[in-house]
């Protein structure tokens, strides 16, 4: 077995593990901390379905940024979008034979990488242009949109200009994933390529990419307004009824 | 006037360029140790404060789930950096929603992730300093923790959960704010924010009854602590004589003499308002809150309602229930507690009120949403009934009425400049520049319409308009209380 090859079986094996076990962690954290008040942002819907409902819109349409800045909202949704399209895309390396959705977005999954990549140009482009999201941002900021512009054009180099052995790529997956491991392609964009999959998937439970686990904890979006008719009593704040 | 000067009316509102540092000088008066100690908190600085401070704030976070997300989740979008009035109006950057969270965040980083940790240049995490913590003191005493930012914020990040959090840990470690704390100890030794004593409310409410009775020939009660009456009212004590909050008492009194129900206030409960939210403190905000299932039970009352005022209605509205319930004990036909604007735009839809529209013809109205009711509760069955509730009750009142622009009422309303424990003299400048947004929104219908007046149905909007609206070269008293316009255009003795 090549050395390198080694070394990614590894490293992927370790970054899984991170990013599993680190976003069990928060997710445990998240829901095991009360919310002892009520605290929906209103006008908030008032029942569970209602809510259901408005997380569902946050979700898939970005609602409340829709309201706040139609500039954000346009990169970011065009970055999402495209991303979930993309990683949609690149379960074929992962599924054997490829599920038939998978196989229906493949040329899709072609332009969302270009979506992707000029909504996070746009979004780097604002933390430069617009004063106040300049003062806001660290350096790590910069770096979280490198890495992942950089994620995206090693891709699509892959797709456009140097091909890579794609077959053998998805034996190497597969063959991690049935503990039968296959040799990798030593193409040096394809390595660059994974290595920064894998420095994401690390960084991702100890980042602000915990907004995604984040949103659907937040109380001011996931509370049902109905404090009247319904008692809400924090386990920590009933003990001081007995006081 | 004073030494700051008060920002000008554009034509159309524009978001400032940032200047840095220009409102670090604001901070409001520190508390005195006794009224520090009243509230269970150390009277000064205490040695130890960096790591009293710290484990603070891991207690909150362990205890206010949203505060943990908050923490982590922002993306630093900056979405909400145009969002608060206190921005808009002192420019500023620290008022940013965004950088102000920053101001903490920057703090758990350092002590409570991997990444400020080991990496606390790349992800802007500092050490907790004395600098820090006067940063603290100033800004987040320059937040009026009204949920706007919130409304824009992809996650709902909420910076007035954040805000309070950080003054519940500066009141831990020995600096909490003097306005605050010094009211809510008057409320626990006397029973109200203003510190007026029982004979002093009696008396007043006397003076009231005669002076309607000379108004109008008809003798409308103001009952105090009568046993087994059916309503208990509690409404904040600035309604018992500051104008214009007094007229619309008056206004409460005569709809209650016109509906027949028989009703009381209560000195024991002789205030609405609750400071224990805006600094955050649960305990204090619980104990505060208790008055009034004291003052309910004692009084044998069936329901409760409340008089006009922003943040008291979040306490009743979204906190009673879990603070000081469950109100088993109460009528269960009617939601408890009530707003005075929904039992009386209840009973305006049953035709249980005669009202002349005209008696206000010498007003052109606008409405003022507080942020408080608009954002973070909810009247009538229906969201956004906190909208149209108040509008109907003007509209059903009045014959002109015109609402300023959308993207400045309804949810999307600017704070009065004076909310979250900030309507204090030491603090004026920021009160004037924060009300900006309103203000610009307020003059654009001004021009259109020819308003002349603007109602709101909070205490501490009335008070900070009274004082604010001169400065933009409006007159103190185009500031109006909602129930001022239905006492205005009530007919007595219409429905007997
Ligand atoms: C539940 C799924 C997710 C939702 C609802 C969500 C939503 C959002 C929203 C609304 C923003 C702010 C607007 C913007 O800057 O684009 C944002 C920013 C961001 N998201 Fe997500 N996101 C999700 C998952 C992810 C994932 C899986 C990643 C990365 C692998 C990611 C990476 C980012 C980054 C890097 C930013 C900051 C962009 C900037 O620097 O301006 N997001 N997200
Ligand atoms: S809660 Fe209001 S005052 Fe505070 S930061 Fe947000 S918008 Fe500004
Ligand atoms: S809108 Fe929310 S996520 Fe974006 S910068 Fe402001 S607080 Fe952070």
């Amino acid at each position: 077995m090549p050395f390198l090859t080694i070394v990614y079986a590894l490293l992927f094996y370790v970054a899984t593990a991170l990013l599993v076990g680190g976003l069990a962690y928060k997710i445990r954290q998240y829901a095991k901390t009360p919310a002892p008040l009520k605290i929906p942002t209103t006008p908030a819907p008032v029942t569970r379905s209602g809510v259901a409902l408005r997380m569902f819109r946050e979700l898939a349409f970005f609602e409340s940024l829709f309201k706040s800045n139609k500039w954000i909202w346009l990169f970011g949704y065009l970055f999402h979008f495209g991303m979930f399209l993309v990683l949609a895309r690149h379960l074929r390396y992962f599924t054997d034979p490829v599920w038939t959705w998978v196989d229906l977005i493949q040329p899709f999954g072609m332009y969302a990488a270009f979506a992707m990549a000029a909504g996070l140009a746009g979004l780097w482009a604002r933390r430069f242009l617009v004063d106040r999201v300049r003062y806001i941002s660290a350096l790590s900021d910069h770096l979280m949109l490198a890495l992942l512009m950089a994620i995206a054009l090693t891709g699509m180099a892959m797709d456009y200009l140097t091909h890579t052995d794609i077959v053998a790529v998805k034996a190497f997956f597969l063959g991690l994933m049935y503990f039968n491991w296959q040799p990798l392609p030593q193409d040096p964009v394809l390595l660059l390529h994974l290595a920064l999959v894998a420095a994401l998937m690390i960084i991702f439970p100890i980042s602000k990419l915990l907004h995604a686990p984040g949103i659907f904890f937040s109380p001011t979006r996931n509370q049902v307004d109905n404090p009247r008719e319904q008692r809400h009593l924090a386990p920590w704040a009933a003990k001081l009824e007995n006081k | 006037m004073a030494d700051f000067e008060t920002p000008e009316i554009k034509e159309y509102p524009v978001i400032p360029h940032l200047q840095e540092g220009v409102m670090a000088h604001s901070k409001p008066f520190v508390a005195k140790e006794e009224f520090q100690e009243q509230l269970g908190f150390p009277g000064e600085l205490v040695d130890n404060w960096e790591q009293v401070a710290l484990d603070k704030m891991q207690e909150l976070t362990g205890k206010y789930r949203g505060f943990q997300v908050f923490l982590d989740s922002c993306v630093k979008c900056g979405a909400c950096t145009d969002k608060c009035h206190y921005y808009l109006g002192t420019t500023d950057p620290k008022n940013m929603p965004v950088a102000r969270q920053d101001l903490l965040r920057k703090v758990y980083r350092r002590n409570f992730t991997f990444a400020g940790k080991y990496f606390p240049k790349l992800v802007g995490a500092v050490d907790l300093t004395k600098e820090v913590l006067d940063d603290w003191y100033s800004y987040f005493h320059q937040c009026s923790q009204c949920r706007r930012c919130s409304v824009y914020c992809p996650y709902g990040i909420d910076t007035a959960e954040i805000s309070m959090a950080a003054r519940e840990i500066m009141d831990c470690v020995g600096v909490g704010q003097k306005y605050c704390n010094e009211i809510i100890g008057k409320v626990y030794k006397i029973g109200n924010n203003l510190g007026l004593p029982e004979p002093a409310l009696v008396d007043t409410l006397e003076g009231l009854e005669e002076e309607v009775e000379e108004d109008t020939g008809v003798k409308v009660r103001f009952p105090v602590d009568e046993k087994g009456a059916d309503v208990l009212v509690v409404t904040p004590s600035a309604d018992f004589f500051a104008e214009p909050h007094v007229d619309g008492l008056i206004g409460y009194a005569k709809v209650f003499h016109e509906a027949g129900i028989s009703w009381t206030l209560s000195s024991h409960a002789s205030e609405a308002a609750n400071f224990g939210m805006f600094i955050g403190s649960y305990e204090n905000m619980r104990k505060v809150s208790m008055r009034i299932r004291e003052a309910a039970l004692d009084l044998g009352v069936k329901r409760i309602i409340m008089g006009e005022c922003g943040h008291a209605w979040r306490v009743a509205y979204s906190f009673l229930n879990t603070l000081a319930g469950p109100f088993d004990f109460l009528d269960p036909n009617y939601p408890v507690p009530q707003h005075i604007l929904e039992f009386t735009h209840d009973l305006i839809q049953r035709g249980a009120l005669t009202l002349d529209k005209s008696a206000n013809d010498d007003m052109i109205m606008t409405y003022h949403d507080s942020c408080n009711v608009a954002r973070a509760s909810r009247m009538g069955s229906r969201p956004g009934g906190q909208f149209t509730i108040p509008r109907d009750v003007i509209r059903a009142s009045c014959n002109h009425f015109f609402d300023m622009p959308q993207e400045t009422i309804h949810e999307a309303t600017y704070c009065c400049g004076g909310g979250g424990g900030l309507l204090t003299d030491d603090l004026m400048e920021l009160r004037v520049k924060g009300a900006l947004p309103r203000m610009e929104a307020l003059k654009q219908v001004v021009e259109e319409h020819g308003v002349t007046h603007m109602a709101a149905i909070c205490a501490i909007c009335k008070s900070q308009f009274s004082k604010v609206l001169p400065y933009y070269g409006f007159t103190m008293d185009s500031i109006v209380s909602v129930h001022q316009l239905v006492s205005n255009a009530i007919v007595l003795g219409n429905k007997q």
